[in-house]
């Protein structure tokens, strides 16, 4: 399905990284680790096509993904270090606009449905800058819950949660595995996720 | 999709109403501060007020390009959108859109009671009131592409300033153009027909252009 060969990234003057192989497979998850600094979030912008590789290739489905564009988009969710969510607005807006631009719409029930399920019920309608960042992390996260996207690349999820938080982030990523997706993850915390395969991909 | 974006953009001009605002008074104040200055002439007022009120315009319109891409950009919201699934294409279009409505919208409206203090005719107050919704969101679709490129960028808004005033020179000229040609009773339609194709090429060509320069910017 995801495929990377020989992938290479710079910076500046810099070689982040060389060599980067891996095939992911329907219900698998990659975990992308190394210390800070050697490219882990390159990485994951270079998947999503917001950045090209100096050498190599990124393939989905056996095709490029930039020659893929918008079709390669409807399949993949993106949650990076920037939380994506509007200060001005309340949990409720941010998550309609954000998966109305993933394309996929949702009405006012559901958004309330999944902003109850990740923990935010009864502050739905504050803005989020009155949020703490842990809610707002919370806010992000719900895009997950309304997506229907096959590969989720997610950077730090676990940043700024709670056990409980934590805890369902785990639920979340092992349903969505059980059903055939596929994630590609960062993270320093021990998280055991259960999945069909798991593979680590060390950056020196 | 267009309309999402459209709405978004508005309702969070809503609930930062301060900008909006600035860039309204900053425009009412400097169209002011001419007849204060120039003294009671009427003759040189007439004269000069299309030329005033399309310069302020113009200012008025780049005092807030920087914040078209930069809070987006900042909090992560830009990168989901070139990551959508949809066209960056409408994307862009409807931000550009957002911020002529925000911004070109209130300028337009408040033009012909400026131009009460030149002592402009009401058929030059018409034909300016016009020729500025005509223009401003050439203004707006010109400046998206400045914006984006200059996205991220220390003093990026000096740098914006340079790269899109030459740009707006055209617009300019045929604006301001058309009123002077109402006023000596010539007929301003060939102005407003270039001005019209102006518009008709930016809403086709700035659109791309911008989404273009996003990704370089993203990058």
């Amino acid at each position: 399905m995801l495929r990377g060969n020989d992938l290479v990234c710079v910076r500046g003057d810099r070689r982040l990284f060389e060599d980067v192989n891996f095939f992911l497979d329907a219900g698998g998850i990659m975990r992308v680790s190394g210390p800070n600094g050697s490219g882990k979030t390159s990485l994951l912008r270079m998947l999503c096509g917001l950045s090209l590789p100096a050498h190599g290739e990124i393939s989905w489905r056996g095709t490029a993904i930039r020659s893929l564009g918008g079709e390669y988009y409807n399949e993949v969710t993106y949650l990076g270090h920037l939380a994506g969510v509007k200060d001005e607005l309340t949990a409720i807006e941010n998550l309609r606009i954000s998966s109305a631009l993933a394309g996929a719409e949702i009405g006012e029930d559901k958004a309330r449905e999944v902003l109850q399920y990740v923990g935010l019920g009864g502050r739905e309608l504050l803005p989020v800058k009155v949020l703490s960042q842990g809610q707002k992390k919370r806010v992000a996260l719900a895009r997950l819950l309304v997506s229907s996207t096959a590969l989720w690349i997610l950077d730090e999820p676990l940043v700024a949660l709670d056990t409980s938080a934590i805890k369902m982030i785990k639920d979340l990523l092992e349903q969505h595995l059980a059903q055939g997706g596929m994630v590609v993850m960062t993270t320093h915390q021990e998280i055991d996720i259960a999945a069909a395969t798991i593979q680590q991909l060390q950056l020196a | 999709m267009l309309l999402w974006i459209i709405q978004r953009d508005l309702l969070l001009a809503m609930r930062r109403q301060s900008d909006v605002l600035t860039t309204l008074f900053f425009f009412i104040i400097v169209v002011s501060l001419f007849p204060l200055s120039v003294g009671p002439e009427m003759n040189m007022l007439r004269t000069m007020a299309p030329g005033i009120v399309w310069v302020a315009a113009l200012l008025a319109s780049m005092l807030s390009l920087g914040r078209m891409f930069s809070s987006d950009y900042l909090d992560g919201t830009l990168e989901q959108m070139l990551l959508s699934p949809h066209s960056l294409f409408l994307l862009v279009l409807g931000k550009a859109l957002a911020h002529w409505l925000v911004t070109g919208v209130p300028l337009v409206l408040m033009a012909p009671i400026l131009g009460i203090q030149y002592d402009l005719p009401a058929d030059a107050l018409f034909v300016l009131t016009a020729s500025l919704l005509l223009g401003t969101p050439i203004l707006s679709l010109i400046g998206a592409i400045g914006a984006a490129l200059t996205l991220g960028l220390r003093g990026g808004g000096v740098l914006v300033s340079l790269l899109v005033l030459p740009l707006y020179i055209p617009v300019l000229i045929f604006g301001s153009g058309a009123v002077e040609a109402s006023s000596a009773g010539l007929g301003y339609g060939a102005h407003f027909s270039l001005l019209g194709a102006f518009l008709l090429v930016a809403v086709a060509f700035s659109p791309w252009a911008t989404a273009s320069s996003l990704r370089i910017s993203m990058e």
